[in-house]
């Protein structure tokens, strides 16, 4: 966990902000040495206060970590996060407690995400483009609506899309799941990405312009390569969302072949009442593994992506 | 920006158009639409379409099998009438009224916590952030459904005091308060978003409170409060958006049928229930535009509000 202080962005805007003058270390800075103990008292509190609600808030998942390599009666009487010895048995059960192996589903998963990120990656930046560096008629409607569908409830477009997609023989199929995501419907991408390519100075489209370069030429060679944190974000957040879906697995994958991990989990659930909590527990750890990854290593896009789509 | 630039700039703004310009700017407008094209398909195929399209079936009888049967406004009658229905817009309203400002209150106070350039930030705020990636999932619903069951993690650690907790998620006293804390849970994402707003007000303006006096709440009341509202106003936003359409957690941790007695019947659920249990298209339909006239309504208030609270400084 320590590793992530070194995180460079992290760290880095902690620096900036000190550096301009506009972080609020340098108002603490201030003041006599009486102040100062005061503050260091304050300190101390603080520290205090966070560790306590982050030990509240991360201890389910800890315990559900050491719960699930626990024989299975102990999840219902041992609280503490004491390991006596591993018992793998709660994930070699739960492997295999479903049709197929987990892995079929994580298989399953990894199709419909892969196709997603490529989907977002490929449409929302057209779109954004367009967006952000074209003039054309209409341009003022089109990004309202854009920003409009953003907040659109999934809920009163669901009923006709399953009816559009089971007409086309596609339930059971990741089509319904990965199709919509070519036709940037996930319009957050698409303004996340608006918002990057307006910091791009116009200069470099203007000189590749001059030099010949067309609309497509200009995209691929000078906005995509200058856009890559964008769209590592958008690839970080597409992961985990669709990694996580599951109201739309829930009614587009009903066969048990198609199952992703959250339908998968859903089906085990329901399979087994509170006899085999232990299993579960392993197969919901092995369901986070790959977001818990993500996160480790893409945390800086996702922290600059939401903090500069909440901003501006 | 360069001369080249300004120039171009300055070109396309002044002075009626040459011919030759009038062709760039045609050749655009292709160009644009190409780009946009897949986004077009999206927008009309994917919703804007099947928007119309579940409009005309919320006036219909629609089951799949047999071709929609107009009937007027019978679907909403039936909607005045619903107990069920009334119900879990009850409990959708609740999870909404307490969890989203509970939820932004403490991503509130712990991001003033953090904001002092404390040491050790960056771990904090990974440790703060990470339930809000795992929270919507279904891993995390099974964990919760532990965690508040009558032989739970809570109750284990209140038999240690001596204290012998209800069955949280099997009474329907307590199965909602239990979601409403995983909402609250995470809160890490406007956490975020606050920090980086708080990091955006000017230092110049607590160095001239302090000139004055002012006490440590008196800057919080006067400065940090006003300078952070847009950035509260957006995160209310859209968390009411996004919290009016929960629908994995209540799931899970029900069982997909909102019990105990429809204590976590969420509207959602209860709109999935009809639409994809029992086939109710055009009921289902009829739901979801309901559920849309909400959330506008309340996007709306929570605009028109904003004129009296939120406080832009330029």
């Amino acid at each position: 966990m320590t590793k992530l202080q070194t995180l460079p962005a992290a760290s880095s805007d902690d620096a900036k902000a000190g550096k301009s003058g506009k972080g609020p270390r340098r108002r603490e800075s201030r003041g006599s040495l009486a102040f100062s103990r005061s503050a260091r008292i304050k300190g101390l509190v603080k520290h205090a206060i966070l560790i306590i609600v982050g030990g509240v808030m991360i201890y389910p998942l800890l315990w559900m970590v050491v719960s699930s390599l626990r024989p299975n009666d102990l999840i219902f009487r041992e609280p503490g996060l004491w390991l006596e010895n591993l018992e793998m048995s709660n994930y070699t059960d739960g492997w295999s407690a479903l049709t197929h192996p987990f892995g079929h589903y994580m298989v399953n998963s990894a199709i419909v995400v892969l196709g997603s990120i490529l989907g977002n990656l490929i449409s929302c930046s057209m779109a954004a483009y367009a967006f952000a560096r074209l003039q054309f008629t209409g341009k003022k409607i089109f990004f309202g609506i854009m920003l409009l569908t953003i907040m659109l409830p999934f809920h009163v477009v669901i009923v006709p899309q399953y009816i559009l997609f089971s007409q086309i023989g596609w339930v059971n199929t990741f089509w319904p799941l990965i199709v919509p995501k070519l036709l940037a419907t996930d319009a957050f991408f698409v303004f996340l990405m608006v918002q990057f390519i307006r910091g791009i100075p116009k200069d470099l489209d203007e000189a590749a312009r001059i030099d010949g370069a067309g609309h497509p030429r200009i995209f691929l060679r000078v906005i995509l390569p200058l856009m890559v944190p964008a769209l590592a974000t958008t690839t970080i957040f597409t992961f985990i969302w669709t990694w996580n879906d599951f109201f739309g697995a829930l009614i587009y994958l009903t066969d048990p072949d198609m199952f992703t991990v959250p339908v998968a989990l859903r089906a085990f659930v329901d399979s087994q009442s509170a006899t085999s909590w232990g299993s579960l527990f392993a197969m919901s750890i092995v369901s986070l593994l790959p977001v818990f990854l993500v996160f480790l290593f893409g945390q800086r896009f996702l922290i600059k992506g939401i903090a500069t789509t909440g901003i501006k | 920006m360069s001369a080249i630039g300004e120039l171009s700039t300055m070109t396309r703004r002044k002075g009626p158009m040459t011919k030759e310009e009038k062709k760039a700017n045609g050749r655009d407008n292709k160009a644009a639409y190409i780009f946009l094209l897949p986004w077009l398909i999206g927008l009309l195929a994917i919703t804007v379409g099947p928007m119309m399209m579940s409009l005309y079936l919320s006036f219909t009888d629609y089951n799949l099998l047999q071709p929609p049967e107009w009937v007027g406004l019978d679907n909403f009658v039936r909607m005045f009438g619903d107990a069920r229905l009334h119900n879990s817009l009850g409990v959708t309203f609740t999870y909404v009224l307490v969890g989203v400002p509970l939820q932004l209150a403490v991503a509130l106070i712990i991001a003033l916590v953090l904001d002092k350039g404390l040491r050790g930030l960056p771990f904090y705020r990974s440790i703060f952030y990470l339930p809000s990636l795992l929270g919507g999932s279904v891993a995390v619903a099974i964990l919760w459904k532990q965690i508040f069951g009558t032989t739970g993690l809570v109750n284990q650690v209140l038999a240690m005091v001596g204290i012998e907790g209800p069955g949280w998620i099997s009474d329907p006293n307590t199965a909602l308060g239990s979601i409403i804390l995983l909402h609250v849970w995470t809160f890490g994402s406007p956490m975020i978003i606050f920090l980086a707003g708080l990091r955006q007000i000017p230092t110049m303006y607590y160095e001239a409170a302090e000139v004055d006096g002012a006490t440590t709440l008196q800057k919080f009341w006067r400065i940090t409060l006003p300078m952070l509202s847009p950035i509260i106003f957006f995160n209310l936003v859209l968390q009411i958006i996004g919290s009016f359409q929960s629908f994995t957690q209540a799931f899970i941790v029900s069982g997909g049928n909102g019990g105990p007695s429809d204590s976590t019947m969420f509207f959602t659920l209860y709109l999935y229930q009809k639409g994809f249990g029992q086939f109710d298209m055009g009921y289902a339909s009829a739901m979801a535009w309901f559920l849309l006239v909400i959330i506008g309504a309340f996007t709306a208030i929570n605009f028109i509000a904003s004129k009296y609270w939120v406080f832009y400084d330029d």
